[in-house]
């Protein structure tokens, strides 16, 4: 470990978390706003109503505002990929570049063409078409996510591939083993529908304000009524994806899913906690029970969210780093042996084809074989390195599913305020539904972190850590595009709350109530 | 085919034309994409691979050696 630059390894990290995280900003409001807008659009075109083409045509600014400014701010990480992560590019090959193509193909194709009907052809097209238009938008925009997520599923769970020794790269041999695997199939459909509560939240909040001032109620009463019963279905299949989500994370990640939970020792018939603070950070090889400061646990709830028997076994992080016989845990210390054995003999094999020995080329080949599960534990020799952030983990899985919870509650208010007509006499949901809405980006975030600070210090699972992906470059380049970044999406950030903010203020009053 | 060409041009040049926050959104697009492809991707994001290595023999070998050193 001692000849890589950790430092260029940690600002290569957190440029790629800041960008992450900030791109992270806009995508989910545009995922989710496309539907709400199509769900919008569609009533009005079954009632023919006025009112309801204008409140499409008032989300569809607020989504084009989101879009414009956010549209882009991915490719960053593309760059990223190919400047400080240049190791690591090379050695997912094709993997990560096929879903990345086909993905920059839709989004060229969805956005050139039923993005521009949808902005500009309204009385241009018929009133079949636009919807249409808007449904492809919907369904474009989601798509378009599902290879980005499939591609970050894939480092999550590495399958379907074969890794050349003579090129260093891994191969693609079952795309559809990728496209399906179950990491993939739960990580998009948490990541969407998740995506669609923070859009629900977003009409939510903004409707609440105009009722708050007693302004565009009929709009707001209405897209009240639609935001909460899609919140509500969407946080509802939301919690079911993140459950299953939550078992495959235990079955491909269990250091992630033991760290989500600050669980240091493995035990039977595990708690969740449901509410917990460490009072100062464990060390791993002597975990003290006193770290934590008061806990709500649940019984058994843990063993049945990793396994759904409430007795089960889960393996704490202690399990995994000093290994358990009882339960076909390989240590760490073991595995890092291994990954030594793998290093040294992919080495060996490349000297041995350069002099042209073929006996010594396969048997290191053989040697490699065998040990290249665990090829990323040979960078380390402290197996403890091995741990990600666990009160990171630990508070980010927990916000996230806390808020998640709360949403719930404030949809079905929602829903049942809205039908009732009582909305306006509640003005403490109107205040709840306002403020859910920052709450609802801290929930995303939270959600990216969980996923991604908890499968540290992973690029590639099990295979590939951060310290061997990055590229040798100046470290100074690596610091002066982290604040450039820094200060060029918090501009972007600033303007989009600014023009929102003046396209909501500036709506006039109008329609029927 | 000249007629479906000017429909098509015209369905945008009005929808650009009538953009009621157009205006603004433009500049901060085209600000962003400047910065984003012209200050960052040259000056500073460089294919690492590409910009050092001619062939993929060269790259890999490269990335072998970082990954076994």
């Amino acid at each position: 470990m001692e000849h890589f630059n950790m430092a260029l390894v940690d600002w290569s990290r957190a440029q790629f978390a800041l960008t992450a995280l900030y791109h992270w900003l806009f995508v989910p409001l545009t995922l989710g706003t496309s539907f709400i807008l199509a769900i919008m659009e569609t009533i009005y075109v079954k009632t023919g109503k006025e009112i309801w083409k204008r409140i499409t045509k008032f989300w569809m600014t607020l989504f084009a505002i989101n879009f414009a400014i956010g549209v882009a701010t991915g490719i960053i990480l593309e760059f990223e990929f190919g400047t400080n992560w240049s190791n690591y590019s090379w050695f997912v090959g094709d993997i990560f570049g096929a879903p990345l193509a086909i993905e920059g193909i839709m989004a060229f194709f969805m956005e050139s063409t039923f993005f521009a009907v949808m902005f500009f052809g309204w009385n241009k097209v018929s009133k079949g078409f636009h919807l249409t238009s808007t449904w492809l938008v919907a369904i474009g925009s989601n798509l378009s996510a599902l290879w980005i997520l499939v591609a970050n599923a894939w480092m999550q769970n590495p399958v379907g591939m074969h890794f050349n020794p003579e090129t260093a790269r891994n191969e693609m041999v079952d795309f559809w083993a990728i496209l399906f695997s179950p990491t993939a199939v739960n990580k998009f459909l948490h990541t969407i529908s998740s995506a669609y509560v923070l859009s629900a939240i977003f009409v939510l909040g903004v409707s609440a304000w105009f009722l708050l001032k007693k302004r565009n109620e009929a709009l707001a009463k209405r897209s009240m009524i639609v935001a909460g019963t899609f919140g509500l279905i969407m946080s509802i299949f939301m919690v079911t994806t993140g459950d299953e989500s939550a078992r495959q994370i235990f079955n491909v990640q269990p250091m992630k899913f033991a760290s989500m939970e600050g669980l240091y020792h493995g035990e039977s018939n595990a708690a969740l906690t449901a509410v917990g603070f460490f009072t100062k950070v464990p060390k791993p090889e002597d975990p003290d029970a006193n770290d934590w400061g008061p806990k709500i646990k649940i019984p058994g709830m843990l063993s049945y969210l990793a396994t759904l028997d409430p007795k089960a076994y889960v393996p704490g992080i202690n399990d995994m780093i000093n290994g358990n016989k009882a339960h076909n845990i390989i240590s760490y210390y073991d595995r890092i042996k291994m990954g030594k054995l793998a290093i040294a003999a992919l080495k060996e094999f490349q000297l041995a084809k350069k002099a042209k020995n073929d006996s010594k080329a396969a048997a290191a080949l053989k040697t490699f074989e065998a040990n290249y599960k665990y090829f990323g534990y040979g960078y380390y020799d402290d197996p403890h390195k091995l741990i990600p952030d666990v009160p990171l983990t630990f508070y980010s899985f927990h916000i996230m599913v806390g808020l998640g919870t709360l949403f719930i509650f404030i949809f079905l208010f929602a829903v049942i305020y809205g039908v009732k007509g009582k909305l306006t006499q509640k003005r403490w949901l109107l205040y709840v539904a306002l403020w859910a809405i920052p709450f609802a980006y801290l929930a995303q975030e939270a959600g990216w972190m969980v996923a991604e600070f908890g499968r540290q210090p992973w690029v590639v699972q099990d295979y590939m850590p951060t310290l061997s992906a990055v590229s040798n470059i100046d470290q100074t380049s690596v610091i002066i595009t982290f604040f450039l970044f820094a200060v060029v999406f918090t501009v972007l950030l600033i303007a989009e709350v600014k023009i929102m903010l003046n396209q909501i203020k500036q709506l006039k009053d109008g329609g029927q109530q | 085919m000249t007629k479906l060409i000017k429909k098509v041009f015209y369905f945008y040049y009005d929808g650009f034309r009538n953009m009621t926050v157009g205006k603004r959104l433009w500049v901060i697009v085209l600000i962003k994409l400047f910065i984003i492809f012209v200050i960052f991707k040259l000056f500073f994001f460089h294919d690492f691979l590409k910009t050092n290595f001619k062939t993929d023999q060269q790259r890999s070998d490269y990335v072998i050696e970082q990954l076994t050193k």
